[in-house]
């Protein structure tokens, strides 16, 4: 029988493999820009399976608004590194170092 | 029923509807030859904003209470609106310098600030997020403003995937918040927490504060904000350093009080960590930096700490210590960012604290504001920055945090080594290539008016004080 905690375990384990590829992918920033996707993905399976278990339809809504922003956020992404692509001729991660902090 | 929420949202909506329909209408016909105007516009337009919402009273809500209009709200978004309005009067000489006036600047940062004031109202996590998501995809395209340039585009592209990081980590625990309490708002969540926060809760409680603290830049999650600082203009800079931080200071208490303010244990640990990380970062890792602005991102950094520590003593003197002092902070960044704003040599602008050298020979009148705002800046006693500083240790004291107190003091004088060395360069430095006088007008007016408001302020604060107690009062009862 598969219940609400299969469904929390999984979004956990997309979260957390969100997480990791951002920090420690060291080779290209799309990739980075996938695992904020995969983020939000995670956020997104967590909302629709309260909202089934709870039986509510708040969650639901909730992840249309979610999938929205995604979207968005995934557009003003690529055009920003489209411009640091243009500067600089390369999206390695290792090559985002012009300011040191 | 529809047309009363209407009436509630129609301050952000008519700035919504503005920005849009001014950003189709430029994109259109002139273009960037319509900027100066659409800034103007933009601005007044804030500043009727603010004095029309800071004249409401009562309390409403909108749309089944996700939306809420108290003092509180009212407080944190005049603020705001003066923040964002001021930012496009002073910045318009340096975006003008730099060839920065595109139409669209000016409605971006009218659409960041819709956010905002979406932010600040919220009384619903999705309500929440979309405010937060507004505020930040308009920021992330603002630090890349300057299209050519590959430090701007770089701060952007830093800017977007840690603050995206943020968002994400927000959403999570706004995800689990749903989940545990079995509604969005933050009325039931309240209700959910009456006798205690169960695990789940607990988690979300705790994702939701590492979110809130990536907006305001709070150590250990402050790592975007000296590259952010020093790659993105200078104006859109001073933008970073104020609204946004006012804003999710303001949101941060919101959350705070109105879902988790039946736990007020569980959270002030956490928030008491920021606070003396965040003081602490900001003091050591701005002694070794010689460029103004990532100087000025560990200030924020340390001055969010403070601000952190009255919101740590969870009481309403707490709240009313943070407001004033976030007050007081914006007004001192924005003083000392129209000063960095005017600093230029050759035509290109510098932003290394050593160019100052003997700078007070050369405009004296300048030199001593920006000594003034260093100073309050610092904390030193006869300006206001100081009686910040004294509120929000008194409160953290009031609160039963004597030790944070104490930590505070410590970090305060620890930084004040910083802000006294640019004093010490504009007065007693060696003989250098002076900066040109290029300080336009507006920015003249700021800096020697933030420090006039830090030296005159002493008398009453201009009456924030009563406006942030009240403002505290509807947000802890």
């Amino acid at each position: 029988m598969i219940g609400l905690e299969h469904y929390l375990m999984v979004a956990g384990a997309l979260f957390v493999i969100g997480v990791f590829g951002l920090f420690l992918n060291r080779k290209n920033v799309i990739i980075m820009l996938m695992s904020l996707e995969l983020i939000l993905l995670a956020v997104n399976i967590n909302l629709v399976s309260f909202s089934s278990f709870l039986g509510d339809l708040i969650g639901q809504v909730f992840t249309i608004f979610v999938l929205t922003v995604a979207a968005a956020e995934a557009a003003i992404g690529l055009a920003i590194l489209v411009l640091f692509f243009r500067n600089r001729g390369t999206i390695d991660v290792e090559d985002v170092n012009m300011m040191k902090g | 029923m529809f047309a009363a929420d209407f009436r509630i949202i129609l301050p952000e909506a008519i700035l919504a509807i503005w920005a849009m329909g001014a950003l189709i209408a430029a994109a259109w016909t002139v273009k960037d030859a319509a900027t100066r105007a659409l800034t103007w516009a933009t601005a007044a337009l804030m500043l009727a904003l603010a004095l029309w919402i800071g004249t409401g009273t009562g309390v409403d809500s909108a749309f089944d209470g996700s939306f809420v209009d108290d003092r509180f709200a009212r407080f944190a978004k005049v603020a705001i609106l003066l923040i964002s309005a001021s930012i496009l009067l002073m910045g318009e000489g340096y975006m003008t310098r730099r060839a920065l006036m595109r139409f669209e600047y000016p409605l971006l940062i009218a659409l960041a600030t819709v956010g905002m004031l979406v932010m600040v109202s919220s009384g619903d996590l999705i309500v929440l997020y979309m405010g937060v998501e507004l505020q930040s995809l308009s920021l992330y395209v603002l630090a890349a403003l300057r299209r050519d340039s590959p430090r701007s585009t770089e701060a952007g592209l830093k800017y977007f995937v840690l603050g995206a990081f943020g968002s994400g980590l927000l959403l999570y625990g706004a995800s689990l918040a749903y989940g545990f309490a079995g509604t969005t708002l933050f009325s039931g969540i309240i209700e959910a927490t009456a006798d205690g926060v169960s695990l789940g809760l607990l988690f979300a409680l705790v994702f939701m504060m590492a979110g809130f603290a990536y907006k305001v830049s709070a150590a250990p999650f402050h790592m975007w904000t000296p590259d952010v600082y020093e790659g993105a203009p200078t104006t859109v800079t001073a933008f970073f350093a104020t609204a946004p931080k006012m804003a999710g200071m303001a949101l941060f208490a919101r959350v705070m009080f109105d879902a988790f303010g039946n736990v007020t244990g569980d959270w002030q640990q956490i928030v008491a960590f920021l606070s003396v990380f965040s003081m602490f970062l900001g003091a050591f890792g701005g002694i070794g930096q010689m460029d103004f602005k990532r100087l000025m991102a560990y200030s924020t950094i340390g001055h969010m700490g403070f601000a952190l520590m009255g919101l740590t003593a969870g009481t309403g003197l707490g709240v009313q210590a943070m407001l004033v002092y976030m007050a007081i902070y914006v007004t001192m960044d924005l003083g000392a960012f129209a000063f960095i704003m005017s600093m230029e040599r050759d035509g290109r602008p510098v932003t290394d604290i050593r160019s100052l050298n003997l700078y007070s020979r050369e405009r004296p009148l300048v030199a001593l504001a920006m000594l003034v705002l260093l100073f309050s800046l610092a904390g030193v006693p006869p300006t206001v920055g100081f009686f910040g500083k004294y509120y929000v240790l008194h409160a953290a004291y009031d609160g039963g945090f004597g030790w944070l107190a104490v930590l505070g003091v410590i970090a305060s004088v620890i930084s004040a080594f910083y802000y006294l060395r640019i004093v010490y360069f504009m007065y007693f430095g060696r003989e250098t290539q002076p900066l040109d006088r290029v300080m336009s007008p507006a920015a003249w007016v700021f800096v020697v008016g933030c420090a006039a408001i830090m030296v005159f302020g002493v008398v009453n604060l201009f009456g924030v004080e009563p406006a942030a107690a009240g403002a505290a009062a509807a947000l802890v009862n």
